[in-house]
């Protein structure tokens, strides 16, 4: 696994984590309430799980698995990828916080950054959704 | 496919069908006319896809196929590994049965099963997470 691929998916695995402690506070004061306040980590919760966790793991995995290039950069332009990591988790970050201060200005911005990182990632990897390139050894 | 890949991908179907099947109760609520509550059921609606089916479909082929741990632990724990099944599953199940619970019954029964639901899906999230990080590696 690349090491761009191993920080995606560990970071996925955090917001997954977080996101799933957040849904487990919220689902526990459904049950027992206990604070009538927890109801605005509910976007929290949906962003971190939908943008940190699931979209983060498809870009972290195709970024892995999908055809490399024979030649180098083998990974194509990486840079893109790089950019996009760094703009969905503070995306992810800004808009989560946004949405629990009742910020209609931060959302704006982590949705922004999460488009941004969307669209980086896709520019990077378009060229990788071909077919396997095979480089055949020179004849003796 | 190991076998607990295959419990994974296997119940992700079941709760993928079953949340399809809840989808088509709440689009015929307003439809038929049937008892309002039911479009209470939605959260459970949305836990069956993204967590009994999506989340659950990523844990099974993330077990199946993701780099090796050691020659001696391949896949990890593979207790842990059924732990976290077995939590999933479970808190999902209670889930399933609390939220109704909840709309047409409510007591302390359905709390309970709702408040034990969260501690192990919680539980499960972060019992998959202990499991996976060191599998997640550069060769």
């Amino acid at each position: 696994m690349p090491r761009l691929s191993v920080w995606m998916v560990r970071t996925a695995l955090l917001h997954l984590g977080v996101g799933f402690t957040v849904g487990g506070l919220l689902l526990f004061n459904k049950g027992a309430p206990f604070d009538s306040a927890a109801w605005a980590l509910l976007q929290v919760h949906v962003d971190l799980l939908i943008f940190g966790w699931i979209m983060q793991l498809a870009m972290g995995v195709a970024y892995w698995i999908l055809p490399r290039f024979a030649q180098p950069p083998k990974y194509g332009r990486t840079w893109l990828a790089a950019l996009a990591f760094g703009l969905i988790n503070a995306g992810a970050l800004i808009s989560a916080g946004g949405q629990w201060v009742g910020s209609a200005g931060w959302t704006l911005v982590g949705r922004a950054a999460i488009f941004l990182a969307g669209v980086c990632f896709a520019v990077h990897i378009f060229p990788r959704v071909k077919p396997m390139e095979f480089v055949t050894p020179p004849e003796r | 496919m190991p076998p607990l890949a295959r419990y994974h991908i296997k119940a992700g179907l079941v709760h993928f069908a079953a949340a399809l099947l809840l989808g088509v109760l709440l689009a015929a609520q307003p439809v038929f006319a049937l008892p309002p509550q039911i479009a209470a059921l939605r959260p459970v609606f949305l836990h069956l896809l993204m967590v009994g089916w999506v989340t659950q479909l990523i844990m099974g082929v993330a077990y199946w196929m993701f780099p090796k741990e050691s020659k001696e632990r391949p896949r990890g724990s593979v207790r842990l590994g059924w732990a976290v099944f077995l939590l999933l599953n479970g808190g999902l199940a209670l889930r399933v049965i609390g939220e109704p619970l909840l709309i047409f019954q409510p007591g302390p029964a359905a709390g309970g099963a709702l408040a034990l639901s969260a501690v192990l899906q919680t539980a499960a999230g972060w019992g998959f997470i202990a499991n996976t990080w060191h599998r997640v590696k550069e060769r």
